[in-house]
This record gives C-alpha cells, sequence and structure tokens, in this order.
C-alpha cells in the first residue's frame, strides 16, 4: 500500500530542508535504508535514507525545493499502484514550511508540541463595551452615576471601584455641571411681565373656578354659503372669527347670565356683551376684546377685530383693548386642532374653545350617509355662575343660529 | 497556655481519644515500634499495646482497606500514611470502599476512619514524593477532608474527625511537624467545615490553608508596610468549605487572592475562585488571582523546587494585582 515519505529532522534544530538531489528517480525501487535523497538542513546536506521499501512513485518535492519537518516529499508503494487518492488528499501546492493537517503520527506531535502557542488572554478587542469591574458597576448603579462618563484606571481602561469613588466625589462637589451633556445645556430666563400676568390669571381661574365642559358638533355647510355670499359683495371679507363673535354675541342675548362675573356675595350680569379673541404672540397669549358686541353690526366687528389683531402682534394694544372680557373665544381650527377645552378667561364665566371644521360623513335623518362640514365646539363653564343646563341651552341655541344662520335675526 | 509543636498536638489528640474510646485504633507502617515516620504515635504502642497500635507491612491498598473493613465492623481506626504520595497506592480503598459505603447500603453501614499524614512537599525529595494531593480526596463525594496550620487547629479538628462517623482525610505536612503554637490544657474540638479567619483586614482578602499559611503571613506583614491590612482566611476545612466566611470576607474587601500549594488546574484553589466569582459577581473589583505551585512535577534542584512553590514574592504580586498598585 502506497506511503508517503515525509520529510524528517535531520538536526536537532532544523525546520526546514531543501531536497538538494534526489538518488531515485520515479518508477526506481527502493530498499529500506537506501538513500532516497540528498537534503540540505541548516547545518549539513545529509542523506535522507529510506524507511519504507517499494516503488518510488512519485517525487512531490523536486530539486532545490524545500519542505517543512512533516511534509511529504514523495510517495513510495507497490508498482503501478493507483495513488491518485492519496494525492488529492495532500493538498497541491500547500505551504511546505507549515504543518500538515493529516494525522501522521510522530512528525505531527514533535511539529505540534514546538509550534505550542501561549493563549494570550489580553487579545480581544475592547470595542465600545465599557470594561468596569462588577462591584464599579453596581456601585455606578447605586450612586445613579453614568460610567461613560467615568474614566477608568484599570488595565485596558477597567472602571475600578477608586474610578467610581473620586467621580462621585467630583460630582458631589460641582452639582449641576457634572451630570449634564453639553450638548443639551439647561438655560434660566427671567419671567416677563406678560407671562407672570398669565400664569397668575390663569392659575386663578383654573383652581378658584369649578370649570365644567359641554362639547357638540355643529355643522357649518350653511355658515359657510352665507359667509361666502356675504364676502362676495363686498369689499373685504368677513374673517370667521368676526362670524362667530357675532354668533356668540346673539346668542348670549337669549342668554344673558352667560355674560355675568361671580364675585363671591353678588353675580354681576353685564350690560354690555364684550367678547376677546385669544390671539398668539411670540411672548404669549392675549385676548384683545370688541365691546358691545351686541349692538355691532358683523362688518363694524370685523374692522375693529382686524385692527386689535394688527395691534397685538405688534404689541400696541392697550390695556382697555384687552382686559375685561366677559366672554371669550379661543379658536384653534388653524392648527388643525380637532378639538379642545380652555381655562376660563376672567371676569367672564364662559370660554369657547372652537376646533377645526371637517368634511365627515354623517348619517342623515333619511338613514343615508351624506359628507357634512363640521366643527367641534367645546364651552368650558364656571359653574358657580352657569349651571349644566344652562350652559348646554346656550350651546345648543349657538349651534341652531350656526347652523343656520338666518336665526341670528329672531 | 502551653506551646507545643504539631506533631505533639497530632499525638495528644490521638492519646485523648484513645483513652477516650477503647475503639479508636492506630495502624500503619512504622507507627508503633519505630514510634512513627516522623515520631507523631511516639509512646503510643507503649501506652496503648499493640493490640490498638498496629505496624503494618508497606502494602497501602492492605492495610487502608483493612481499616476500612475495621471501620464498617464497628471500630474507629485512624490509618496513618507515612506519605500522601504513597496514598495513590490505597485510592480504590478510599474511593470506592470509605466513601461509598454508606450511600451504597442506604445508610446501613458507617465509616467512621481517618486517613492522616504528611502531604504536600519537603524538600530535596523530588518529583514522585513531593505533590500535594489534596484534590484527589477533595474531588470526592462521601469524604470529608481537613487540613490545619496550626497545632490549635490541628489537635482540635483530628479530635472532631476521629469522633466524626464519616471517612475523614486528614492533610498534614512533613515541614509543619515542629511548628509551635498555643494548645490549651483542657479539652476543644473544632468542628469540621469551619473556617477561620487568622488575621482581619478590609483591603484584600487572602484565603489559604494548611502549610502555605506560613508564606501568606509573612506577604501580609510585608503588605502592612505598605499600608494594605490583608485579611487571612484559613479554610482549615476542604470538604465540607465554609463558603458564609469567604463570601463575608470578599464582599468587605472586593478582591481576593487564593494562595494553595497544589497545582493550579482543578484544584481546591480554583474552585474557590469560581465560587468567589459566582457567588460575589457583584462585589468584585478585580479578577481573582490564584497563587498556586507551577503546573509541573516538583524539580529536584533545590532552588527550583522553591521557585515553583507559592512565596511570599508570589503573594505579593497577586495582592498588586487585585489593588491596581
Amino acid at each position: 500500500m502506497a506511503e508517503q515519505v515525509l520529510m524528517i529532522a535531520l538536526s536537532p534544530t532544523m525546520e526546514t530542508g531543501t531536497i538538494s538531489k534526489w538518488e531515485k528517480k520515479e518508477g526506481d525501487r527502493v530498499e529500506s535504508g537506501e538513500v532516497l535523497c540528498q537534503v540540505e538542513t541548516d547545518k549539513a546536506t545529509m542523506d535522507y535514507e529510506a524507511i519504507q521499501e517499494g516503488v518510488l512513485l512519485k517525487i512531490l518535492v523536486n530539486e532545490g525545493e524545500q519542505a517543512g519537518i512533516g511534509f511529504p516529499i514523495a510517495i513510495i508503494g507497490e508498482e503501478g499502484e493507483d495513488i491518485t487518492e492519496l494525492l488529492s488528499s495532500i493538498k497541491v501546492g500547500a505551504d511546505r514550511q507549515g504543518q500538515l493537517e493529516d494525522d501522521n503520527g510522530d512528525n505531527r506531535e514533535r511539529s505540534d508540541f514546538q509550534k505550542e502557542k501561549v493563549y494570550d488572554h489580553t487579545d480581544f478587542p475592547k470595542g465600545d463595551r465599557i470594561i468596569a469591574s462588577p462591584l464599579a458597576r453596581r456601585m455606578a448603579e447605586q450612586r445613579g452615576l453614568d460610567l461613560a462618563s467615568v474614566k477608568g484606571s484599570g488595565p485596558r481602561g477597567r472602571i475600578i471601584k477608586r474610578d467610581i469613588l473620586s467621580y462621585a466625589e467630583q460630582v458631589a462637589s460641582t452639582p449641576s455641571s457634572v451630570n449634564v451633556k453639553p450638548t443639551a445645556t439647561d438655560e434660566i430666563f427671567p419671567v416677563t411681565a406678560k407671562r407672570a400676568i398669565i400664569a397668575q390669571r390663569l392659575a386663578e381661574s383654573k383652581f378658584s373656578a369649578p370649570h365644567y365642559y359641554l362639547r357638540l358638533k355643529v355643522r357649518t355647510d350653511d355658515f359657510m354659503k352665507a359667509r361666502k355670499s356675504l364676502n362676495q359683495s363686498i369689499e373685504k371679507g368677513v374673517s370667521v372669527n368676526a362670524f362667530l363673535i357675532k354668533f356668540v354675541a346673539e346668542t348670549i342675548k337669549r342668554h344673558p347670565i352667560i355674560n355675568s362675573t361671580w364675585q363671591k356675595d353678588t353675580i354681576l350680569r353685564h350690560g354690555s356683551i364684550d367678547i376677546g379673541l385669544a390671539v398668539a404672540q411670540n411672548d404669549g397669549l392675549i385676548t384683545p376684546m370688541v365691546r358691545d358686541c351686541g349692538n355691532k353690526g358683523i362688518i363694524e366687528i370685523e374692522n375693529e377685530l382686524k385692527d386689535l389683531i394688527n395691534k397685538a402682534l405688534n404689541n400696541k394694544l392697550t390695556p382697555e383693548e384687552y382686559s375685561g372680557a366677559t366672554f371669550t373665544i379661543s379658536n384653534l381650527g388653524s392648527f388643525g386642532i380637532e378639538e379642545f377645552t380652555a381655562i376660563i378667561n376672567p371676569p367672564g364665566s364662559a370660554i369657547l374653545a372652537v376646533g377645526k371644521m371637517e368634511r365627515q360623513p354623517v348619517v342623515n335623518n333619511d338613514n343615508n350617509i351624506e359628507i357634512q362640514t363640521l366643527m367641534t365646539m367645546t364651552l368650558s363653564c364656571d359653574h358657580r355662575v352657569i349651571d349644566g343646563a344652562v350652559g348646554a341651552a346656550f350651546l345648543k341655541d349657538l349651534k341652531d343660529i350656526i347652523e343656520n344662520p338666518i336665526r341670528a335675526l329672531y | 497556655m502551653p506551646i507545643i509543636t504539631y506533631r505533639e498536638a497530632l499525638r495528644s489528640a490521638m492519646d485523648e481519644e484513645m483513652a477516650r474510646d477503647e475503639n479508636v485504633i492506630l495502624l500503619g507502617e512504622e507507627v508503633g515500634q519505630y514510634d512513627g515516620a516522623y515520631k507523631v504515635s511516639q509512646g503510643l504502642l507503649d501506652k496503648y499495646g499493640p493490640k490498638r497500635v498496629i505496624d503494618t507491612p508497606i502494602t497501602e491498598e492492605g492495610f487502608t482497606g483493612v481499616g476500612i473493613g475495621a471501620a464498617m465492623a464497628g471500630l474507629r481506626p485512624i490509618v496513618e500514611w507515612m506519605t500522601f504520595n504513597f496514598s495513590i497506592m490505597a485510592l480504590d480503598q478510599v474511593i470506592n470502599n470509605a466513601a461509598k459505603m454508606r450511600y451504597m447500603s442506604g445508610g446501613q453501614l458507617k465509616v467512621p476512619i481517618v486517613f492522616r499524614g504528611p502531604n504536600g512537599p519537603a524538600e530535596y525529595l523530588a518529583a514522585q514524593h513531593s505533590q500535594a494531593l489534596q484534590t484527589l480526596f477533595v474531588h470526592i463525594p462521601g469524604l470529608k477532608v481537613v487540613a490545619p496550620a496550626t497545632p490549635y487547629d490541628a489537635k482540635g479538628l483530628l479530635k472532631s474527625a476521629i469522633r466524626d462517623d464519616n471517612p475523614v482525610v486528614f492533610l498534614e505536612g512533613e515541614l509543619m511537624y515542629p511548628w509551635k503554637g498555643e494548645v490549651p490544657e483542657e479539652e476543644y474540638l473544632i468542628p469540621i467545615g469551619k473556617a477561620d479567619i487568622k488575621r482581619e483586614g478590609n483591603d484584600v482578602t487572602i484565603i489559604t490553608y494548611s502549610k502555605p499559611l506560613l508564606v501568606v503571613e509573612q506577604a501580609a506583614k510585608e503588605l502592612e508596610k505598605q499600608g494594605i491590612q490583608a485579611e487571612i482566611v484559613d479554610l482549615r476545612s476542604l470538604r465540607p468549605i465554609d463558603e458564609e466566611t469567604i463570601y463575608n470576607s470578599v464582599k468587605k474587601t472586593n478582591r481576593c487572592v487564593i494562595v494553595d500549594e497544589s497545582w493550579p488546574m482543578v484544584s481546591v484553589a480554583s474552585h474557590v475562585g469560581w465560587m468567589v466569582s459566582r457567588y460575589c459577581f457583584d462585589y468584585l473589583d478585580a479578577p481573582v488571582e490564584l497563587v498556586t505551585s507551577e503546573d509541573v512535577p516538583m524539580p529536584y534542584n533545590h532552588k527550583l523546587e522553591l521557585a515553583v512553590q507559592p512565596s511570599v514574592e508570589k503573594i505579593f504580586n497577586a495582592v498588586k494585582k487585585v489593588m491596581y498598585i
């Protein structure tokens, strides 16, 4: 049976040998002990004596070429033996300096022993991991410290007990600056006089007036139609808010208690219907007010409103123009808000929060689905002045007027 | 309190127990007429006679088996192995009979026996006679293993071992026999399975047992000069092992070095290292360090012989590692 002839160590320190001369040719008979080839080692040129007997079937390492210890240099077997399988098991062009992967007893054992490597415990990548001792991790968690901002003094940057202790000390001595990431710094700025008033008045209102809320949907198709026909007949268009102010004023006339102020021992029912409209400014909210809306026509209201809004946006409103509204409208429909609840704006006792108009499928009285334009209104009332049924009656009448604007006349 | 040697403490323990209970016998090579290879049993033959102090042939497996049989039959033998290197001959008896009989008889049989003798390297004894073989015994369920390091602990533990109804492997040390220490005259016992804090400290826990206690104590003194207070936990018992004392100490110091004169692989040290890593994980500020004998057969050359064993310098370096200094 064919066998590999392996390069052996011909001197104690030899690792590779160069075949300087083959004494036998392929096909020659080889007896055990006969010189097969000459090998040049690191020390001298030595005779390689055959261990196997048979016919030299194949020379694997030619003259002048090198082979590492344990690498097959030739194949010896019976004459005419098929060695293709054996040849294919030997890696063609394999590194002749290197290790063999097949299991050839002694030679392999020796070279393995020579090449044994000591495992390098530090040779694994750190990556993005934070390296910290278990104790350090636990201490950081207990103290609420972010390990990412602690510098480790142990091997490979390991965060250890003393690092946590010194970092905790550092944090304690500079309380506000350490735990904050530089990209999101806090800022403190003074409260403007306007914001102070907003804060004080709305907090007072919300905390002292018992609010309740009534909500309904109102169809606005006819209202928008009326507005459109009006706007076609006049030079400047009339805004939705001016219409709403007018509608509210007409409804208040039918429910005068809505236009009142709680005064603890007395209730003041205002003769003039002074309606404020919430206007957003850069530095806060303001409610310019159209006075005596019950006695004003819609175009007059619109003109006054425009003037007031301009002043509001330019910070030109006088206190008489923005304080003392007996009723307030807040319209966030232009922001796409569907519905919301508002805080009552004293001295008024109610505020109307108006959402956006939206075309929606509605089941009508004939049980058919039709598309209607709807708007949600939420009325906040001070229960001390306005009982639920009173507020509800007001809101129902307001809805009727908006849905059928001609109702404003009767 | 009288100061006596480790050897005298062992002798006194055997003497007291033989006087207390006539079922206690001593057998082994040279224990009688020669007074013991290391003179531990000196005088016992004269006092208790050849029926209870028995010189045996040089056949470890034989006389160990005789002892185990006698224990099963109701006596409480002490088997002296001249050294633990020779106990390898008797391992089949110890592992397959002594350790198994109680279990395999469903508790009908008990094996109240003590196997004792010097374990571990001495000096100039070369590879075959300088082995710390505790791992072979600690590995076996059914055995108890103790390894006292002081005369006081040796006496108290040997008396407990003789009275125990289970086989107890009792590890001594040739170089430890002349060690001296205070031992009270009145009787006392030390329970098996209880470690002892030999020195208190807050900075690092050094766990050890048996002969290396000496170098550990020397290292602790050196460390103290550098302001480091080491706590020394002397295990005394290896099986069962006193987990509570180990964990309490490591939880206090956050650092652990284990010093063991046997080889590092699958040793008492490596097992205790695992226990500490497992049960004190969140308290550790550094990986546990082991100081063991080097992973080689004992060299005969004396310089190399000393170099492969735990030393003050090696312990010092391990402590510096776990303290990051």
